[in-house]
């Protein structure tokens, strides 16, 4: 919930990010993605490349990336649009980070769907473990956010780390999480109650039980 | 009333079998694709029309009503060279309690990019782009692949599917707005700019995407279309009410002992839908306390008013709500009501855009006076003067975000004053002394 | 022609009119923040709103809806009063409410409207939002809590300005406008925010806490530190001017000035010449009047006397220091002060003959030697119009940051000999082609040479609906360059027939770009009001009325004629300049043929009756033929935009904007 504010533009940022520039991999899927967009229209890939320049800012640092000046002002360059229109896209939406962050973003979605499953349990294992919204734990390994819907809300409470939904979560379950994570083990993603798949009731699906066990083709039914 | 497997348009919503293009198409998608085109434009529009489809998003929209909307001549540009159409498919889904769009795209996707097609030429865009809201990472990467598949099978591009038309669709993350499910916020979003809704007019069918005609639809409107021009309009039209047609994927939140995302016949009634697929209220009927039936910028209804009402577009709007996304937010006696719709209040502030005064401020203030009422630290006048600000909020901005924002907050005073004024009351003697 | 009914009463609207106009038309008042005539539609504040059927049950923002024949609009209904008080009160909820150390305080829109449209009290009782105040340079303030975000400056900025340096960064209630990392807004116009800004966020640095508006004399003015003549108000109380703002003119500066037309004149305070000196034994001693006309006259000089005229000279001092010379039997009257010498003897061809209104549906454009954002930047925003619809700009001259793209063929004149085929080729295509001539490429064989492709390319044509288009234009740096050519401040030999003549006495008529070393023979007397380059090569200074000082009549780059009023007294002992002339005169026993102003003005009116009227003076469309050929790199002669002229250059303001913006100096923060 904490309000978002720019990383200041020091010197040491300066230094460390000036000479920001695509590694040869991205800078194909740069041109991968200014190719899905019509001619002249370049600027609409403002937004895939935030995203690619914050994961490879993440790939360097061995976290989930964040956005400094000096690499909004690369991708502005790249794109040849006026910088203030890059850090106004950079700061209104709220999956670019606009300061450092940790190893693993923690993010928790606190909205009415997921509070009444229990979120409040998740947000309180978190905070136990000394994770506060804006900050990173000593370690480095921790950043944590209240975030707003994450659209799993019938497998609700869930949290996001990095780019894995973790869902039907407890206190319980989520420690297990954090903990593998912790371990640099890499925990099963998706549902964590047992002997449920995805959204279909738990238990076993009211509908499509077909489904379950082959790839069943209802056509003949019609 | 049931609906059987086999007149299920997503057999494989669970994702208990592959994604593929093999998979699915075993399973029926891209079946008879080119014959579809072949019936030509009109005739698709016709039949979407006839299917009684109304736009899976939330506003209900006839669906191909929308898409007839488009301009037969496509305009010209300032060189007089004709405009090229584009179709944006809506996956932002952020409203909170949808979570149906995610099962489509993950599990089912090749339906999305046949139906972006059937959509595409029956509207003679150009391109579709599909907008996934930037959390939606997996299942990105899942649209990502399912494209190249598409494209290696020659079912999208050059000759779609040896119908002769030339289609192509991308895909566009978004980064975490609310607001860009708005469409011309999309829009302006998919032009790389903030997500703040446009001004109407001009509507996207004139001037959206790139300044060029644009049609944006739901995921879930696009991706049920071929399985309507494959069975035809009247097997849609088969379910529902009258004016509510068709199947609906249904997602259940909240109290329900087990919630679930699950595709059902229009105008269920709220009670055989829970029963069937929920396993019930927790803590039983007599338990429920209220039900949001639409996403959260619908109003509350409360248990009396929903437990059989038919769970469709008129059916909710009779009990003082909507139908939404068909995203059920369901509410026991232990839930804190209050402080469930200031958390909705939080969402709408947190997401407004910021563009236009009274949702900017209004969201605000009224989150803020919400959680006042949540520990009764107000006065009984403070209920009334917040009715009147969703009041000065609602009806008064560019976009619905402000209605979305105020409705909560009305349907909660008018169903739960006695509880907020409770509050106030066991607060009050503290700070009366 | 739709017709609407306002309030009940029926009335006819123009094609393509919005809601909001036909109800101004009406004669209703419609509150509004964010909507500005001259910038895009945002419809963003909400204030606006008003009933209109047919449509959904709920106000519209009129500034946005297209009005449509048949609808019936209400701006007097309890819904639009609701709306208005709704609005207005989300506004104010999170407004500091501190008018009383408010510089907007008295000419506020969000005070004005609040108390026509407003609730009478609060009902917000949580706290207040507080934003921190953003760097835009040494001259906008800013106090961001008191921002309303309509847009406005954003707008600005990015549409008529060319430069997008503002913006809205953050979002919801947390949204907040600043430059990019608070970085000083840099462009010609970028005070012009502060005119649009609604509320007080955006404030007047150097006027700041000066005055308040109601204290203040408000006089009609002609800019002059540029040639394009914008329209100002000149603000003063007592004998001070505390600020300048643009007055709307359509055809010149429509509602903007550029950064130096506002700021140089804190410059009108300092380094004045308030009292006659007379140069004793090589060093400037002050005197009396009479001393030192005493001393002039009794050089006798007869005919041996020559003026040049300064750049912000009015026509009035020209024409009376021209009778002087003419009673005396001289002539020699020049006003081309670094010495050019391109052919006078058509006016037409000199001029900025298509006008800034046309110039913006110009559709191809070649720009010869000038940097036009810097020699005349609201000349600059029609040429970035132009573009936005579409024209083609070409550019000879040294590269330069232009805010509407076009191309740079080469920097030497030698381009106009031979220009590249497309470049050719656009122009000879073009319906409405135009050339811009600017100050550094009429010398070397330029003018001639453009004349030559205006006349091959036939720029002076009949359009399609029967009137003339001249696409011939010379653009001029100085607001008295036309003036003066008109009352014949041109030798063929520029000033150098003046050297050449080598005269007793020169008349330095608030000229301080004249090489007097080249004069060093001649008595140089100073006339003028600012102890810059001039007076310190003066001989005798007398000291003269700045352009707030005096009524003048100027004309424009476009022949436009217009007038000045005179809003403070010259300091000390300056007197209007034509007056010393006019005592002059008596000082060398000869008669100029007037004793007032009055018949000074009619005297001039009648030897050039064009200065005697307001508007375009009529110069013909008949240009020279042109010829020969052109050579030289050319060098625009603006090397800092903020100190062109004597004011600026005494101006803090623009020493600071000329050290900080221009020399990226640090920004002098205050000691304490």
């Amino acid at each position: 919930m904490a309000d978002r504010y720019i990383e200041p533009d020091t010197p040491e940022l300066r230094a460390r990010w000036g000479n920001f520039a695509w590694t040869p991999e991205n800078a194909e899927k740069a041109k991968d993605v200014l190719s899905r967009y019509p001619e002249g229209r370049q600027r609409s890939a403002v937004m895939p490349l935030l995203d690619l320049a914050q994961r490879q800012v993440g790939a360097e640092e061995n976290t989930q990336g964040w956005l400094p000046i000096p690499v909004m002002e690369y991708v502005a360059a790249y794109l040849d649009m006026p910088i203030i229109r890059v850090v106004e896209v950079a700061t209104f939406y709220t999956m670019y980070n606009i300061a450092p962050i940790g190893r693993f973003h923690v993010q928790v979605c606190g909205t009415t769907p997921c509070m009444l499953r229990g979120s409040d349990d998740l947000i309180s294992a978190c905070k136990k473990r000394g994770m506060k919204a804006g900050h990173i734990s000593e370690d480095g390994l921790w950043s944590f956010t209240e975030v707003e819907c994450m659209g799993n809300c019938a497998s609700a409470p869930m949290v996001q780390i990095n780019d894995d939904n973790y869902e039907d979560l407890t206190a319980e379950r989520l420690d297990k999480v954090l903990d593998a994570l912790a371990a640099g083990e890499t925990p099963k993603a998706g549902t964590q109650e047992p002997g449920r798949h995805t959204v279909e009731p738990v238990g076993g699906p009211t509908t499509l039980k077909d489904m379950v066990t082959e790839n069943h083709d209802y056509r003949g039914e019609w | 009333m049931a609906l059987a497997d086999k007149d299920r348009i997503f057999t494989n919503l669970y994702g208990f079998q592959p994604w593929n293009l093999k998979e699915a198409m075993a399973r029926g998608a891209w079946d008879g694709t080119k014959d579809i085109l072949a019936k030509g434009k009109e005739a698709i529009v016709e039949e979407m029309k006839a299917s009684g489809l109304r736009g899976r998003g939330g506003a209900g929209f006839p669906t191909g009503l929308k898409w007839s909307f488009m301009p037969k001549e496509p305009p010209k540009d300032a060189a007089g060279n004709p405009k090229p159409s584009f179709l944006v498919i809506n996956a932002d889904e952020s409203e909170p309690g949808s979570c149906k769009d995610r099962e489509i795209m993950r599990h089912d996707p090749h339906l999305l990019f046949e139906g972006a097609l059937v959509a595409g030429f029956a509207m003679g865009a150009r391109a579709a782009y599909i907008y996934i809201r930037g959390e939606y990472i997996r299942e990105a990467e899942v649209l990502f692949a399912a494209r190249e598949e598409a494209y290696a099978a020659g079912l999208l591009g050059k000759n779609a599917c040896g119908s002769g038309y030339d289609f192509d669709v991308f895909v566009h993350r978004g980064a975490g707005a609310y607001i860009c499910g708005e469409e011309t916020a999309m829009i302006e979003s998919l032009e790389g700019k903030k997500g703040q809704p446009r001004l109407k007019p001009p509507f996207p069918a004139g001037a959206g995407l790139y300044g060029c005609p644009t049609t944006v639809n739901n995921v879930e409107s696009i991706a049920v279309a071929p399985t309507i021009m494959r069975r035809g309009a009247a097997w849609f039209s088969s379910f529902g009410n009258e004016n509510n047609r068709g199947t609906k994927l249904f997602q259940i939140s909240g109290h329900v002992d087990k919630p679930c995302v699950v595709e059902e016949e229009m105008s269920i009634s709220f009670r055989e839908l829970i029963e069937k697929h929920c396993g019930g209220i927790r803590g039983g009927w007599d338990n429920l306390l209220a039900v949001i039936p639409g996403g959260s910028s619908v109003p509350l209804v409360p248990a009396k008013d929903i437990i059989d009402c038919p769970m469709d577009y008129d059916g909710l709007k009779a009990v003082g709500s909507g139908l939404g996304t068909a995203a059920i937010i369901v509410m026991d006696k232990s839930t804190d009501i209050v402080r469930a719709i200031s958390r909705i209040s939080y969402f709408y502030k947190h997401e407004s855009c910021g563009q236009c005064t009274p949702c900017r401020e209004g969201t605000g203030w009224m989150w803020r006076v919400m959680e006042r009422l949540r520990t009764g630290d107000a006065s009984v006048e403070e209920i009334d003067m917040l009715f009147q600000v969703t009041k000065q909020v609602e009806g008064h901005t560019i976009c619905a975000l402000g209605d979305a924002a105020a409705w909560p907050i009305q349907g909660l005073i008018r169903h739960f004053r006695p509880e907020l004024e409770r509050r106030i009351a066991e607060n009050m003697p503290e700070a009366a002394e | 022609m739709p017709k609407v009914k306002v309030d009940g009463v029926e009335i006819e609207v123009p094609q393509g009119a919005t809601v909001l106009q036909a109800c101004e038309l009406a004669g209703k008042e419609i509150p509004r923040f964010c909507y500005h005539e001259r910038l895009s539609i945002a419809g963003n504040c909400r204030m606006c709103l008003v009933e209109v059927k047919p449509g959904p049950p709920k106000p519209q923002a009129s500034c946005a809806l297209p009005a449509n024949e048949g609808q019936e609009i209400r701006t007097d209904s309890e819904m639009v009063k609701k709306a208005r008080e709704g609005v207005m009160e989300f506004l104010l909820i999170n407004h500091p409410l501190d008018c009383p150390i408010c510089d907007q305080g008295g000419e506020c829109d969000l005070q004005d409207q609040s108390v026509a449209y407003g609730r009478g009290g609060s009902r917000y009782d949580e706290s207040k939002r507080a934003v921190t105040t953003k760097n835009m340079g040494p001259l906008i303030k800013t106090t961001m809590t008191r921002c309303i975000h309509c847009t406005r400056c954003v707008r600005f900025s990015e549409e008529i300005a060319g430069v997008d340096e503002i913006g809205a960064i953050y979002r919801g209630e947390n949204m907040q406008i600043t430059t990019y990392l608070e970085k000083a807004a840099t462009h010609e116009m970028s005070a012009n925010v502060i005119d649009l800004c609604p509320v007080g966020a955006l404030t007047s640095r150097p006027y700041a806490f000066e005055a308040r508006p109601w204290e203040l004399k408000k006089t009609i003015g002609i800019d002059v530190s540029d040639a394009v003549g914008s329209n100002i108000r000149i603000d003063s109380r007592g004998r001070e001017v505390l600020r300048v703002l643009p007055r709307v003119n359509d055809d010149v500066n429509e509602e903007w000035i550029s950064d130096k037309a506002r700021y140089q004149v804190d410059g009108l305070t300092k380094r004045r010449l308030d009292k006659p000196f007379l140069r004793k034994d090589g060093k400037l001693v002050a005197v009396s009047w009479q001393e030192a006309f005493s001393a002039i006259a009794s050089l006798n000089p007869g005919n041996s006397i020559a003026a040049v005229a300064g750049d912000m000279l009015d026509c009035e001092t020209m024409f009376a220091a021209k009778k002087l010379l003419g009673a005396l039997g001289s002539s020699l009257l020049e006003g081309r002060q670094t010495g050019m010498d391109y052919d006078c003897s058509s006016l037409a061809a000199v001029n900025f003959n298509t006008g800034f209104n046309d110039i913006e549906t110009a559709d191809a454009i070649l720009i010869v030697g000038s940097q036009v954002r810097t020699e005349a930047p609201l000349v600059n925003v029609r040429l970035r119009k132009a573009v936005k619809r579409g024209a083609k700009v070409f550019l000879i001259g040294p590269e330069w940051e232009t805010t509407f793209g076009g191309e740079f063929l080469g920097e030497d004149l030698s381009v106009l000999n031979q220009l590249p085929q497309h470049v050719w080729d656009a122009l000879l295509n073009a319906k409405r082609p135009a050339m811009i001539v600017g100050g550094a490429g009429l010398g070397r064989g330029g003018l001639e040479a453009s004349l030559s492709i205006a006349s091959q390319l036939k720029l002076v044509r009949e359009l399609e609906d029967g009137s003339t288009w001249n696409g011939f234009n010379v653009l001029h740096l100085s607001a008295a360059r036309m003036g003066g050519l008109m009352l014949g401040y041109a030798q063929k030999g520029g000033i150098a027939d003046l050297v050449a003549a080598a005269p007793k006495v020169l008349l330095a008529l608030g000229s301080d770009e004249v090489d007097f070393t080249k004069f060093a023979n001649s008595m140089v007397v100073y006339i003028g009001h600012h102890g810059d380059k001039g007076a310190h090569a003066a001989d005798v200074i007398l000291p003269a009325a700045a352009y707030t000082e005096k009524n003048g009549t100027y004309v424009n780059t476009e022949g436009r004629v217009q007038l000045s009023d005179k809003a403070v007294f010259a300091p000390g002992d300056a007197r209007e300049d034509w007056t010393i002339l006019r005592a002059m005169a008596d000082a060398f026993g000869v008669s100029v043929g007037f004793d007032n102003f009055e018949e000074l003005r009619a005297a001039m009116a009648a030897e050039v009756p064009a200065l005697g009227s307001e508007g375009l003076a009529d110069y013909g469309h008949d240009l020279p033929a042109g010829g020969g050929s052109a050579s030289g790199v050319i060098a625009y002669p603006i090397k800092d935009f903020y100190l062109t002229n004597p004011i600026a250059r005494a101006s803090a303001v623009m020493q600071q904007c000329s050290a900080e913006l221009l020399h990226g100096e640090e920004i002098a923060e205050a000691a304490e």
